[in-house]
């Protein structure tokens, strides 16, 4: 009896080790193959960080298409937190005619494929003037979140006891300013639900600028597959994992942190794959 | 007689509070009506510019003549739609494009399932075990695509000399050099960044069954493995049901993985739907017009096959 358990046990820890290491190895592996010496890269001899430096230098720099991330994620998360907890306040509070068919519109965003729109897009923001813009990248992945940010902010103010809403009203506050200074605070843990999720996306995506910008403006992922084309068929791996470890550190570092942020996505039941 | 004097004064002020409010009411309620479009203005300015708009384009775009480099030329009724339909790349497409999403599933669920009845369980190293798991879903598919994609290569890659020792492979060989290697290669990223995600998806789930009716089961003497297959599995018809809603739509919309690992190739044999709409748009026709023929149809089924299992679930979702 005893020792069944003890096996059991073992069984078990050996299970979640094995499990844990297949998950976590080529992470590792990544970070360690962009030190370690190649042939046909960077660093040829010795532990050292000569692919970053050549990452650095590469294309247009790497600051330019970090630089080119950092703007698509930013526009990405304010248009979704902004249109987000606006929408999801007025679906909660107010009653107005027609927003039942605005709240269906937003829902029926998760529908339709955005694989199927980014051709009529990438013309469509041609004639708006937003041609090649970075603006208009993270616009259209703050498009594809609303419906997860509606959902989520519209859920979120509904639990918000309304008492709080009308002592603010009765001490003379507006209503931008019950919004700004009473709800907005109440709701600010699934503001950074919304704001987490928005942006893993929109830092890793690679479709949208695919079809939207040149590559002189690409963003990080886009660029680092943009490499393989340049070369002509030989890849410089040093570069690509180096590549690889920039784009995961902020991504990693923040779903660490807010890992509790994370999974309230899910348990709010407004996660759409 | 006393006591109906203030329930009469009641009766009367409350008809003339009612009276007068009236009108207040309705004037608030359009005032509560002009506040609510205010704050759902920038949602409806989005949908409107960047989706409605799209897709009245998409459609547009798809009976006209439209070239990448000379824009717009003329409506062309049907044509771009035979071409793309008369295209034998396309039969290849949707044939490899369903291959790859029924292999997906088949092997994600069970995976993420697993996964998920393992975590449950409170254990201690289980917090460390789920992060670890999870930690892959932080990762964009283009960035796992291309950690993978050093991860296969005969240059850097560790795998070449493993499978070489197993005879499995030569040394010199390349994973994603043929056609059934640049699959399962592409299924094995693919699990490994998803699992997780639909691994939590399945927790919620699992945290929806009362406790007590396991209770009841193990007092009645039924096994772990009964309480599986008659409790579990049973509850979480609804949960199971939504997270095949999404990696079938998410397989069959594959498109930056195989961009990435395998470009279609080997001869087009990794070639997937999404991905034959950016070479119509951008590479082999430059042809604007027949992507978004086959955007309009990608579109459609799509829909087709979200309404179908939407309406397959109505019955069981009634608990969400």
């Amino acid at each position: 009896m005893m020792s069944s358990r003890m096996l059991q046990r073992t069984t078990g820890y050996v299970l979640t080790a094995l499990i844990a290491l297949t998950f976590l190895l080529p992470i590792g592996w990544v970070v360690a193959t962009s030190v370690l010496p190649n042939p046909a890269t960077s660093q040829t001899d010795g532990v050292g960080l000569g692919n970053y430096t050549a990452l650095i230098n590469y294309g247009e720099g790497l600051g330019s298409y970090l630089w080119n991330s950092v703007v698509v994620s930013a526009t990405a998360v304010v248009t979704a937190l902004v249109a987000g907890a606006m929408g999801g306040y007025g679906f909660a509070r107010f009653a107005f005619r027609g927003k039942n068919v605005v709240f269906m519109g937003v829902l029926s965003i998760i529908m339709v494929p955005y694989a199927a729109l980014l051709i009529p897009l990438a013309v469509w923001l041609n004639e708006i003037g937003l041609q090649n813009s970075l603006i208009g990248v993270g616009l259209v992945l703050a498009l594809f979140q609303l419906p997860f940010a509606t959902f989520m902010m519209r859920n979120a103010f509904a639990t918000v006891p309304r008492e709080l809403e009308e002592a603010a009203l009765l001490d003379g506050c507006g209503t931008a300013g019950v919004f700004t200074r009473i709800m907005l605070p109440a709701v600010r843990a699934p503001l950074v639900t919304v704001a987490l999720f928005v942006f893993l996306i929109a830092w890793n995506d690679f479709m949208v600028p695919l079809f939207l910008v040149g590559s002189k403006n690409a963003p990080l992922p886009l660029a680092m597959v943009n490499m393989r084309q340049q070369t002509m068929g030989v890849i410089d791996y040093g570069i690509t994992t180096a590549g690889v470890v920039v784009l995961a550190i902020p991504a990693v570092v923040l779903f660490l942190a807010l890992q509790r942020h994370y999974i309230r996505g899910f348990t709010s039941g407004a996660v759409k794959g | 007689m006393v006591t109906q004097i203030p329930a009469a004064a009641e009766r009367v002020t409350d008809h003339a509070v009612a009276g007068t409010r009236r009108p207040r009411r309705s004037r608030r309620e359009r005032r509560d009506a002009l506040k609510g479009w205010v704050f759902v203005t920038p949602t409806v300015v989005l949908v409107v510019a960047l989706f409605l708009v799209p897709i009245g384009l998409v459609v547009f775009m798809s009976g006209s003549e439209w070239s990448l480099l000379g824009g717009y030329r003329e409506t062309n009724g049907a044509a771009n739609f035979s071409e793309v339909l008369s295209d034998p790349l396309l039969g290849d497409a949707v044939r490899f494009t369903l291959k790859y999403t029924v292999l997906t599933t088949v092997i994600l669920m069970p995976v993420a399932f697993f996964l998920a009845l393992l975590v449950q369980e409170s254990r201690r190293w289980n917090s460390f075990l789920r992060t670890a798991i999870l930690v892959p879903s932080a990762l964009g598919i283009a960035s796992a695509s291309l950690l993978f994609y050093a991860l296969y290569s005969p240059q850097v890659g560790p795998l070449n000399p493993i499978l070489d020792a197993l005879g499995l492979m030569d040394a010199g060989g390349s994973i994603l050099g043929t056609p059934g290697g640049a699959l399962w290669a592409t299924v094995v990223l693919i699990v490994w960044r998803f699992a997780g995600y639909y691994m939590i998806l399945t927790m919620v789930g699992l945290q929806a069954v009362p406790q007590e009716i396991y209770e009841a089961a193990s007092i009645d003497g039924a096994s772990r493995l009964t309480q599986l297959r008659r409790i579990t599995l049973p509850l979480l018809r609804p949960t199971i049901a939504m997270t095949m809603i999404l990696t079938v739509t998410g397989s069959l919309l594959a498109f930056d993985q195989f961009y990435i690992l395998t470009k279609g190739g080997p001869n087009n044999s990794t070639l997937t739907v999404v991905l034959l709409i950016y070479r119509y748009a951008f590479e082999t026709r430059r042809d604007l017009g027949m992507a978004a023929a086959l955007s309009v149809l990608v579109l459609v089924a799509l829909v087709l096959v979200n309404v179908f299992q939407l309406r397959a679930l109505g019955g069981t979702r009634k608990g969400d």
